[in-house]
């Protein structure tokens, strides 16, 4: 569809974009520059002895000794001034190197390459499950604001957003796993280890998304251009399609730019919990290992993750908007 | 119209059949250690686990040292040349023999990067004839003890690239690695070409799961057959589950107060023994880790053999005594019930981290006990380098840690590192502060050299039984290893040196 709007109306869908495409581009290189700095000060102010943890995070907590440190500190050079450690990695990011994890000695794109598929894979198949479960619902509910079904998935909608994603998972596990024993509980390897960390993942983003939906609609639906497209002889279903989908699919589209900061941070926690090899599960681990260049590599690919889906946000808005190109 | 409910039915029942029962006849291992990588140096004791890799030593059922891809071994008269002869049968899994050669070239590797055989005097490892020869510039017998260790697995020659890294898990145990995705998983199968007797289970997985509860789910749903270290609250629930079998074993990791005998109010012994008479070991077994027989009144539990006195926790305990030892060194309690000597209260500061979760727990409980004693203690969470760092400049008045003596069969090398056999210089990061013994240091001097079975044996129960008088580091509890295993397994056993799972003796019920 993109293609065809395009090809029909390739100036106007264009006007305004390089504009945005040239902010976010900014936007991208100083979220690079600051998330890199921030973790850099940050890990580095932590409390604690890096030697340590970093020999810990390696050989195991039984072989630490001071030996063992000092032989960390000395190969990495651990006690080099913090700004020339500093000056040197933003260098080598300038150069598109992200250095060698401390811990495993593989370098840092190598992993992250690995741990970015198993964590994009589990977002994305959680963000189509939640566009499945809450904009329909909420675009049924919005139809008939105060019925039943508007106020049951309200309830439900508050209960999920409520629930931190941590305990919904337990939920998950115990209903499916334990009581049915229809799908594992943890673990990696076949399609059906990816459903339960999904669904955790996609039933908060529902419930957000169905409100929105629910509301946009409700709006839509009590819109003059709404009631007069009845009048002219459309039907429900024309009515909805040709003048309540697109109008009502704004904020819905506009609010998953906002929500993609839960997924990040719904992600670190649903893959500890279910034991996914992703890149929030290596960030806990880099951060307890002190291995500074993952822990600035993950946050990095995070941080720009955010700013490239925000584009494709304001890409679909900008197609779906017509408004907003004139402006 | 829409039905998005009965979409997300059919879409999770499309799913139905993609899930496998745990009766796929793969025998699923759940456990919280990640695997680091191939390295036998960072997680061979996955891999030794496993039965996926061999050390040449090995050890039996009662934690005594055994033949493994090693025969028997003896010590030249000069103390200063090990030999160990390797079996004829052992085939690598990529089919090459198991030759001197390899085996010299696998410890060598072993011996460059951090691990077991840095803390020997090795000053050569070679192949000759069908021997693996150690050369040392010191004697020291625990040399075996460190090649049950899983950083000495042995690995093919083709299995390390230029530089010594490994980029092939090519081993000799009786599985071989079918997939590895480092973090968490790894997949095994029988090998057939085995030297010794062939397991009865064919196919095994390990996954490696951070969160205790998880595992603990996992152990319910029978995603996993055998899942290791319950967290309490989870162990009490799965105990009523009767589709599982809950097994416990003491394990040589002790949770110990690392003591400043060096501190005027500690270098007298008795003010140790005071410490220690205080504590309520069985309170706080029961208490706060839920296992009553972790109490632990001396340092090494049963698996350590010679070194185990055999001690009674309960009688370990004794306040009256307590403060009768102190009197007798001039302590007297003042108006708020605490202890004062020449106008100094007695107050000490206690280190310890939160990493192992427990400590602060007991650290608090510490507090509580020894105040009853009339000793304030303030409790100070920090990070586990500040314990070699406060031994390293003198400030540790008391620290409290997890020690693990059982690291290798023996737990002479750690004893070596942590109480020293030099006289002068005695004590160590992890071990005694501002402490000597004359005595200690020359037994553990004679068992550096001494390989004579009863000498050692009784040598380390004279050293036991002094540690356990004079309190450089004073014992409170031992961890336990806990197991939820299905019923629909047999021949299931904790190896409580955690060197193996012992996958070899299971089989299905049937």
């Amino acid at each position: 569809m993109t293609s065809l709007t395009l090809s029909r109306a390739p100036s106007r869908w264009r006007s305004g974009l390089r504009g945005l495409l040239l902010q976010r581009l900014f936007q991208a290189g100083l979220v690079a520059w600051m998330v890199g700095t921030l973790t850099f000060v940050l890990t580095r102010t932590l409390p604690g002895d890096m030697a340590y943890r970093i020999a810990a995070g390696r050989y195991g907590h039984d072989m630490v000794d001071s030996a063992a440190a000092e032989a960390v500190r000395a190969e990495l050079a651990l006690d080099q001034p913090a700004l020339g450690a500093y000056l040197g990695w933003l260098w080598d990011l300038l150069q598109l190197d992200l250095g060698r994890s401390l811990v495993s000695g593989e370098p840092v794109i190598h992993e992250l390459w690995h741990q970015l598929g198993h964590s994009l894979g589990l977002a994305v198949m959680a963000v189509l499950l939640s566009l499945l479960i809450g904009p329909p619902l909420g675009l049924l509910a919005g139809r008939k604001p105060a019925g039943l079904l508007d106020r049951g998935s309200e309830l439900a909608a508050s209960v999920l957003r409520a629930l931190p994603p941590f305990a919904v998972g337990l939920l998950l596990i115990m209903l499916f796993s334990v009581a049915l024993g229809w799908l594992p509980a943890a673990g990696h390897g076949r399609f059906a280890h990816s459903v339960l960390p999904a669904l955790t993942l996609a039933l908060a983003l529902a419930a957000v998304s169905s409100r929105v939906a629910r509301n946009a609609m409700a709006e839509v639906s009590q819109s003059a251009y709404y009631a007069f497209s009845h009048t002219k002889g459309l039907g429900a279903r024309l009515s909805f399609l040709r003048h309540g989908l697109r109008n009502a699919a704004l904020p819905v589209v506009a609010y998953l730019g906002v929500q993609f900061v839960y997924l990040i941070e719904g992600v670190v926690v649903v893959e500890t919990l279910f034991a996914w090899p992703g890149i929030g599960h290596a960030l806990v681990h880099a951060i307890v290992a002190r291995d500074v260049p993952m822990i600035q590599g993950t946050a990095l690919v995070m941080g720009l993750m955010f700013v490239a889906l925000n584009t494709v946000v304001d890409l679909i808005c900008h197609w779906l908007d017509p408004r907003r190109r004139e402006a | 119209m829409f039905a998005p409910r009965s979409l997300g039915l059919a879409l999770l029942l499309g799913l139905l059949p993609l899930t496998a029962s745990a009766d796929d006849r793969t025998l699923d291992v759940v456990a919280p250690w990640e695997i680091t990588g191939l390295d036998p140096s960072t997680s061979g004791y996955v891999f030794g686990r496993m039965g996926i890799a061999e050390t040449l030593v090995d050890t039996d059922d009662d934690d005594q040292l055994s033949p493994g891809l090693a025969t028997d071994w003896q010590v030249d008269d000069d103390d200063l040349t090990w030999r160990f002869r390797l079996r004829d049968d052992v085939t690598f899994h990529d089919g090459s023999p198991l030759t001197a050669e390899a085996a010299a070239k696998s410890l060598e590797h072993a011996w460059r990067k951090p691990g077991m055989l840095d803390s020997a005097p090795i000053t050569a490892i070679e192949a000759d004839a069908d021997e693996v020869v150690f050369h040392l510039n010191e004697a020291f017998a625990p040399l075996p003890a460190l090649l049950a260790h899983s950083t000495t697995l042995i690995l093919a020659p083709d299995a390390y690239g230029e530089n010594g890294d490994v980029r092939e898990l090519i081993a000799t145990g009786p599985y071989r690695l079918a997939s590895l995705a480092p973090p968490q998983r790894l997949t095994a199968e029988r090998f057939d070409e085995y030297w010794g007797d062939a397991p009865a289970i064919e196919q095994t997985s390990y996954l490696a799961v951070g969160r205790g509860e998880t595992r603990a789910l996992m152990a319910e749903s029978r995603d996993a057959d055998i899942v290791f270290t319950l967290d309490p609250a989870s162990r009490a629930r799965l105990t009523r589950n009767d589709r599982l079998s809950i097994h416990a074993e003491p394990l040589p990791r002790t949770i110990v107060l690392k003591v400043n005998a060096g501190h005027r109010f500690l270098d007298d012994q008795r003010a140790r023994q005071a410490l220690s008479l205080a504590i309520d070991r069985s309170g706080i077994a029961a208490g706060l880790l839920r296992h009553p027989e972790a109490a632990a009144a001396e340092l090494f539990p049963e698996a350590l053999g010679a070194w185990h006195l055999g001690l009674d926790a309960s009688e370990a305990q004794d306040l009256e005594r307590a403060r009768e030892l102190l009197a007798e060194l001039g302590w007297e309690a003042n108006g708020d019930g605490i202890l004062e000597r020449d106008g100094e209260s007695f107050r000490l500061t206690l280190r310890t981290f939160s990493d192992r979760p427990e400590l602060p727990l007991v650290a608090t409980a510490l507090q509580d006990q020894w105040r009853d004693l009339g000793v304030d203690l303030e409790v100070a969470v920090g990070n586990a380098s500040e314990i070699p760092s406060g031994h390293q400049d003198g400030s540790l008045e008391v620290g409290l840690m997890a020690r693990n003596y059982g690291l290798v069969p023996d737990p002479l090398g750690t004893l070596l590192d942590d109480f020293g056999s030099d006289p002068d210089n005695m004590g160590g990061d992890w071990g005694a502060m501002g402490w000597s013994d004359a005595d200690v240091a020359s037994w553990l001097a004679t068992l550096r050299h001494d390989t004579d079975p009863e000498v050692r044996s009784e040598l380390a129960g004279r050293i036991a039984t002094r540690l356990n008088e004079a309190m450089p580091v004073i014992p409170v509890a031992w961890y336990q290893q806990t197991a939820a295993v299905g019923t629909h397994l047999e021949g299931f056993s904790i190896d409580p040196l955690e060197r193996s799972y012992r996958i070899e003796a299971l089989r299905w019920a049937e």
